[in-house]
Formats: structure tokens, sequence, C-alpha cells
């Protein structure tokens, strides 16, 4: 919302300027390296596309057929996975909002103590990420051997298997619940800046009438929150819509499939590859309508009274309900962080994950088979850092140029440069993978079997987060600095490299740090494109687990959980910074 | 009586040529420096990924010169990635080996294999390698049931595939899925063949835990997570019991399936020295014993003795396996057991 605001007032000032600007490209020596640029970002995002679009309505033969979406539209097994994704997706947004709405009420108007940690944990949940939660949910939710059904069988006397258990992880509704773990941070988000935009006059004046506090909270604030919540439901639905480690370590021993599970399994040999399109496209088009209909609800005007940040709201005193309030903070943060880590730190450090933590079960053998024995340890640590690096230098470079082109608008038609740029959010990971497969496993360009599609990926999916940080970081900075520099005879790619970037090098240094940890921890799409000599870390964590190899599993997950961390405290740093 | 000599010159005749054809490649110290200077070969196995480190630890010890990339993954996933990456053009491995001996014939059948006979395979019944030396059984294992002896009593534990199906089971079986495990697919070819689908149907109605490998089953029964196991990889079950896991084999009553897991060497691999060497070096008796007393499966391999305190093979019923009667029939088994199971 602040970004429109931004873009209005930024439209407004620049209207004089964009006359100087059209008579600046006429005869710019970097017009041609400003359409490389274009053409670049769009063979990106839209080659794959075409080729997904193409093939879905191909045969072997490669002619014209309705085959594929006849089959997916009447084959009850392909239909079933549609609805598991469409329920449990809406499910998990529900969920989301129940949960994350009080909680960001609670954090913006009460007076609730250790804000900071908590903010800190829920960052911690919101870049975890979820595959490896449900890792440590199959350790701790499993039906028997689960660590919390055995302290639940031993709390109660109970034996396994004659009692039925606490919790079930493998079904529908455990994968629900892990996901919404990892997706309500999304919600939180939302309304908290929400709440931080709505003035606290409404709710002040109807406190002063003598409204209790909690009718105040659900008459005047919880109806000027609502296009947050539903903007906040959509994004849980469209996250957990397009998860697929989550679905495939959770729901496929029960035997249920989603959308991405079964995407995955067309492409075992020989793939289906017409079919996997078929099945593509309409993930597609739910992501994009989902994506649309949440811009609408954010756009509408006249709901929210979105006025300049009050001053000094003031935080209602929880008093006694300051414990109902905390125990809510630590459900939700025990099982999305507390108990996830510790279990996975247990597992890293005994030979038995289900045993009891005895002296006789301590072990660092799975530390040593990890990092001195397991061949395939370094060969994927070592992709791993290459495609993040990549990812994230070429990515960080790429946004700078799109972004500069849109923001500064230094190119005809820099609207639809910000749609390419923007798209990717609405393709599902492992969407993007079938077409980049589609598009790179034929001449000209073979690039299967190698880093490069793997790279594209990636990139692919990142433009849109650092396009949306470098946008907002450019538009913070006036052009007259670079068009003094112009006037000195410099051209625009030396304005850009001389004057602007050293302006937003926080922002520079803020994407590129968010690019990698999106690269390094990044699974649906890798699982379609890795090949034995091109692994990654997390795909080789997938491997594992197919074999129940849950020790060297905990390992990888800590060492990748660390230096996530590591670089998000970076990151920190440098907004800190940015802010003094 | 004629006809009955010429038939017999011409077997006679065939079985020189075949012998001639398949000579024992010895490991020369000419094929050694050559695989040097590869520096590695590129190893995929289905087998336990800490047996194949073991493995690849021991030939490091013994070639210092020549390095192991070992990529573990289950069968069925090992030749969906050969032959995406075959199709792709690109060769990235050289000697693989999986439970699903029906692989190997298809390889054989698109001459993607090097005719390769390690000298110790010469001694090995005719059954267990392929005539012209394409493949060799690496290594063999029983497709077994098993149960935790901490949920379930000996007394009440099944001792066949028709127990399961007893209501009392219902919810407490795990199971490996043949569309990832070889293992898997060579026994429920197996059980198909001997009781149907009808049974399978009835099975997938027992709220069975799904898993994918049969490396993964017997790991899921010793820790709890389910108490009886209808299909997993006996020499699993010897590392769990060798590791004091509580938890039991049982040899079906109807039988147990057989499963052969032959090693090959791609013609046009990186490495092909390497290969050879390598390929060698898995069916030394020293390798043989090594995968039997750490990895618990069965050899072939004359020289090798069973560690004591397991089954010998001769006290087990046997269900064999028929890798080329059972390649037509892969893609079917699969998708009906999709429907009844999942992916």
């Amino acid at each position: 919302m602040a970004e429109r605001n931004n873009i209005t007032s930024a439209a407004a000032a620049r209207a004089p300027l964009r006359s100087a600007a059209a008579r600046l490209v006429s005869f710019d020596s970097t017009t041609p390296l400003s359409l490389a640029f274009v053409l670049l970002l769009a063979t990106l995002v839209l080659l794959p596309m075409f080729w997904l679009v193409v093939t879905s309505f191909r045969d072997d033969a490669k002619h014209f057929t309705l085959e594929h979406y006849r089959q997916f539209f009447t084959d009850a097994s392909f239909l079933k996975p549609l609805l598991t994704t469409l329920w449990t997706s809406a499910a998990v947004g529900l969920l989301c909002v129940i949960v994350a709405a009080p909680m960001s009420w609670l954090v913006a108007r009460t007076d609730l103590p250790g804000k900071r940690l908590l903010r800190t944990l829920i960052l911690a949940s919101f870049v975890t990420p979820p595959f490896l939660g449900a890792f440590a949910w199959v350790l701790l939710g499993g039906p028997n051997a689960g660590l919390i059904n055995q302290w639940y069988y031993a709390l109660f006397g109970l034996k396994p298997f004659e009692a039925a258990p606490l919790l079930n992880i493998f079904s529908a509704g455990g994968m629900v619940f892990v996901m919404a773990l990892y997706t309500f941070p999304y919600v939180f988000t939302f309304v908290a800046n929400g709440l931080d935009l709505i003035p606290s006059e409404l709710e002040e004046a109807s406190a002063i009438l003598g409204v209790p506090a909690w009718r105040t909270a659900l008459d005047v604030t919880l109806p000027l929150v609502t296009p947050a919540l539903l903007a906040g439901f959509l994004v849980a639905f469209l996250q957990s819509m397009t998860l697929f480690g989550t679905p495939a370590i959770l729901a496929l021993p029960a035997a249920i499939d989603t959308m991405t599970t079964k995407i995955w399994s067309l492409f075992q040999f020989p793939p289906r590859l017409g079919l996997a399109a078929a099945v593509s496209l309409p993930l597609l088009l739910i992501s994009v309508v989902l994506l649309k209909a949440q811009s609408t609800i954010m756009g509408r005007r006249g709901y929210a009274i979105i006025g300049g940040k009050t001053s000094g709201t003031r935080l209602m005193r929880l008093r006694a309900w300051k414990v109902p309030a905390l125990a809510l903070f630590a459900v939700v943060l025990g099982c999305s962080i507390v108990l996830p880590y510790g279990v996975l730190l247990r597992t890293a450090f005994v030979k038995n994950w289900s045993g009891p933590m005895g002296l006789e079960n301590l072990t660092f053998d799975n530390w040593r088979f990890v990092f001195f024995e397991f061949s395939q340890t370094r060969l994927a640590l070592q992709n791993t850092f290459v495609l993040g690096l990549a990812a994230a230098t070429a990515g960080t470079l790429l946004v700078i140029a799109v972004a500069y082109l849109s923001v500064r608008r230094v190119v005809r038609g820099h609207r639809y440069l910000s749609f390419l740029a923007t798209a990717p959010v609405a393709i599902p990971g492992i969407v993007l993978a079938v077409g980049l497969f589609l598009s790179y496993t034929q001449p000209p360009l073979v690039l299967y079997g190698t880093l490069a599609i793997i790279f594209l990926a990636y990139v692919t999916k990142e433009i849109p987060v650092g396009y949306q940080q470098i946008g907002a970081s450019l538009k913070a900075v006036h052009p007259e600095l670079e068009d003094a520099s112009r006037i000195f005879g410099a051209s625009r790619a030396r304005a850009l490299v001389d004057i602007t970037v050293p302006l937003i090098r926080n922002g520079v240094i803020t994407t590129w740090i968010l690019i990698f940890i999106g690269s390094i921890r990044e699974l649906s799409a890798t699982i379609l494109l890795f090949t034995a000599r091109t692994k990654t870390v997390s795909v080789t964590m997938f491997d594992l687990r197919e074999s129940n190899d849950w020790g060297p599993i905990a390992v990888l997950a800590i060492t990748m959980l660390v230096i996530t961390f590591v670089l998000v405290l970076l990151i920190n740093r440098f907004t800190d910074r940015s802010m003094a | 009586m004629n006809r009955c000599i010429v038939i017999t010159v011409q077997v006679i005749a065939m079985m020189v040529a075949i012998a001639a054809a398949v000579r024992a490649q010895e490991t020369t110290p000419t094929m050694v420096a050559a695989a040097a200077k590869e520096g590695k070969v590129v190893w995929y196995t289905s087998v336990d990924v800490k047996v194949a480190e073991a493995v690849a630890k021991a030939f490091r010890a013994e070639y210092p010169n020549i390095d192991v990339d070992v990529e573990r993954s289950g069968s069925e996933r090992v030749f969906q990635r050969i032959n995406q990456e075959y199709q792709s053009g690109i060769h990235n491995v050289d000697v693989v080996n999986s439970s699903d001996a029906s692989h190997f014939i298809y390889w054989k059948q698109q001459k993607w294999l090097a005719s390769h006979t390690p000298p110790d395979v010469m001694r090995f019944p005719t059954q267990f390698k392929d005539p012209e030396g394409y493949f060799a059984t690496w290594r063999a294992t029983l497709s077994v049931m098993g149960y935790n002896t901490k949920l379930v009593d000996a007394k009440d534990a099944p001792t066949g595939y028709m127990d399961l199906l007893d209501p009392k089971w219902k919810g407490k079986l795990v199971k490996s899925h043949p569309g990832y495990s070889g293992t898997s697919l060579t026994g429920t070819y197996a059980i198909v063949k001997l009781l149907g689908w009808d049974y399978l149907e009835k099975l997938s109605k027992q709220g069975v835990l799904q898993l994918q490998s049969t490396t993964a089953t017997p790991k899921s029964i010793a820790s709890g997570e389910r108490a009886v196991m209808v299909d997993g990889n006996e020499y699993n079950m010897f590392i769990e019991i060798d590791g004091k896991s509580p938890v039991k084999i049982i040899y079906p009553k109807e039988g147990t399936p057989f499963v052969t897991s032959p090693s090959a060497i791609f013609a046009e691999g990186p490495h092909p020295n390497a290969a050879r060497v390598f390929e060698n070096f898995l069916f030394t008796a020293k390798i043989q014993q090594l995968t039997v007393n750490e990895g618990g499966t069965r050899s072939l391999h004359p020289d090798v003795k069973d560690p004591p305190g397991r089954t010998p093979l001769s006290a087990i019923k046997l269900l064999g396996d028929d890798p080329t009667a059972m390649l037509p029939q892969i893609a079917d088994i699969k998708k009906r057991y999709t429907t009844l199971f999942g992916s």
C-alpha cells in the first residue's frame, strides 16, 4: 500500500521529466543495451510459458490434440489431486488468518511484553524452508514413533497401536497444519502492516465512548483490516498450493496426491510431457487469478482509511489477558520453531532418532558421515553455493537494469517491462520447471543436465523479489543527480553505475542476499531439473528421505538453517544502517 | 538321429562361441594406470547409502588415485535418471547397480552396456550372469516381511501375506513402493503372480503407510512408526538386528521373493578404464564378503560365507525373479499399484 502511494506521488512529480527522458533516449548509446535487457527478461519469462502452452496441445508426433486436457478433466487420478490441492490450500489460508490476525493485533495494538523477540521468531519461521519443517514434523508427529506421540503414550500409560496416536502427521490434516506453520508469517506481515497504516483515532474514539476493548477490536478494527486479511488469505492459499516438499513428505506416504506431486510423478520415466504441461497450466491459471484478486483487494480505495501513520498509537493494556495472549504465541511459535529445531538438533546427535536420549544413544556419526564419508555432500554443497552465488549476482544485476529502465521510464513500453518482472510471482516453481525443461531439452539450447538450467529457474523465480526491492530503492532516489552527470557527458550506464547504484547500495546488498537465500533452499523447481551431477543440498535431503536416513537429513538441515540465519542477520545489519 | 547330432553340434558351437566372447578381463597395471588418468568412476547404485560409501571407501583405499562418485537412489529412480540423461545426450554414469534386473535387459537392448566379465564372475552359477557378459548379479536380497518385537508378540506375528488382511493389522502396516524400488517391484510382481491383484486391492484397504524405498520400511518398524512391514530388504533387517533394534524377520509361508541386483558398465561412460577396474573390484571375494557382512546382502560368489545367525538360503522357500517376463508388464504394474496405493 505504501508502495502504491509512492507510485502515484512519484508519477505526479515526474510528469515533466518524462519528455526530457524521451528526448534523451533518442541519442543514447546505451539504448541497444537496454533493448538487450528487455529481450533477455522476455526470454526468461515467456519462453518457458510458450513451450508449456504448445506442448499441452501436442501429442508425441507433435500434432495438435486436446487429449491431454480431456484426460485431465475426466481422469479421477487428476481431479482428486486438484480437489485436494484446492481444499487443503483453502484450509491453510483460513488457519493462517485465524491464528495470525489476533497475533498481529496483539503486537500492533497492545502492551504485550517481548514483542521484539516474538517478531524475531516469526521472522525465523518465515525464513525456515517449509520442507525442513515437514521433515521435523515427521519426527515429532509420526503416528507411533513421533516424539510427541511417544510423550503422549508415556504420559497416559498407553501403548502404541492399542490406543490411537495423539496426532498423525501423515494425513491431509497434518499437511495443512505444517504448511500453516510456515505460511502464517505472510498473513501476519500483511495484517501488521495494515494495522500500522490505519489511524488509531477511530479505535480511540470508540474507546472514549466506553465501548469495551474487545468490541472495538471486532467492530472497528476488524472491518478496517479486512482487505489485508483477505489478501493474506489469498497469499497463504497461493503459497500452499505451490509447495512440493511438504505434500511429498507428509501426504504421499498416506497415498494422497496434490497437484505438485502429481506433476512430479508424471516426470517418472518415460516422462509424459504433454500431460505434465496440461496439468501445469490450470495451476498457473489459478495462481494468476488469485494474485489478480489479491492486488484488486489491496488496491481498493475507500475501504481502509489510509492516512499517514499516526504517532503514538495508544496501546491497550492487557493486564491478566497477557497470559492467554502469550500462550497463543507460545503454541504457534513452539510448533513452528522450538519443537522442530529441537528435534532436528536431537536427531543430528543420536543413533536412533526415536530412542531415548541416553548416553549410549549419543553419537557424532551423522556429522562424520555427512561431512567425511557421504560423497554427495561436497558436490551438493558446491552446486548449491555456485548456484546461489551465480543466481544472486546475475539476478541482482538484471534486476538493477530492469528496475532502472522501468522506474526511470527509459524505454518505451516500460509498463510491459514492469509486468514481466513481476509476472514470475504467479508461476509456481514446479510449473516453471516444467516450462524450462521443455524449453531447454531441445535444440537450439540444450541445457538440461547442466547447472545452467537450474540457474535460469532460480533467477526467473527471484526476479520479482529483487525487482520490488530495487524498484522501491530507486524510487527513493531523485533522478536529478543522474541528470547532472548526464549533462556532464556521462552515458546512462555510467550514471547508473557511478551515481545511482552507490546511493541504493543497501537495497542492492539486501536483494543479493534475498536471492541467495531463496536459491539455496529451492526444491520445487530443482526436483524436476537436477541430474546426478547437478544435485543440490535440498534435493540430496529429499533423496535421503526416501530411504529414511534421518540422522544425515538433520545434519544437512541444521547446516542449511545456520547459513540462512547468518545471512538474515547480515540483511538486518544493512537495513538497520539504511534507517539510521 | 542326424538332426539330433546337428543340433547338438550347433549347441556346442554356440556355447564355445559364447565362452569365447565371455572371457574374463583381469585388472592389469595398464588398466589401472589409464584409470588413474581418468581420475574417478561414477557409480549409480540402489544399495543402502552407508553400504555404498563403505564399498567406495574400500576402493579408494586400494586405488588411491581413483575416486568414486556415489549416486544412491531407488532402483526405479536410478533407471529414470539414466534414461532421462541418455535421452538428453548426457553420459555421466560409468557403473550401475539396480535391484530391478529387468533394467539391464532394457539397457542391453538399447545397446548402452559394455560387455565385460570380471574374473570372479567366471565362477558364478550361470543363471546369475548374462551369457554375453553384459551384466552379472552383484548382490541379491530377499524381500522379506518383518515386525517390531516390542509392538507385536512373537505368537501373534503374521506368518505370511494372507495374514496381513486380518483386521487387527489395520493401520499398523508399512510398505515400500514399486514405482520407486526395484526390490518392491520384483516382489510385487511375484505376489501378483502368486495371489493376484485381488490380494493387493484388499491390502490397500488396510491403511498401509506407503513409503518409497525397501531400505526405508525396516527403519520404519525399527523406530516403531509401524508394527509390521509388508516388504523390505532382508539386508536392512540384518543391519537393524545387528544394531540391536527390536525387529524380527518373517519369511512368508507363501514364499519370499528373491531379488537379484546386477551390476553393469555403460559403454559410453566418461571413465571406461576406471569403470572396469571398479567392476572387477565389486565382484572380488573381499568386497562380496564386505557387502554380505556390513550390508547383509546375499552373494553368489562361491568363496563367500554367510555370517552366523542368518537363515541359509536353502532353508527358505524362495520365489525366483523373472526379469524377462516382468519387463513388458512393468508400466502396468506401477499404474495399477498407484491407483490402489497412491504415487
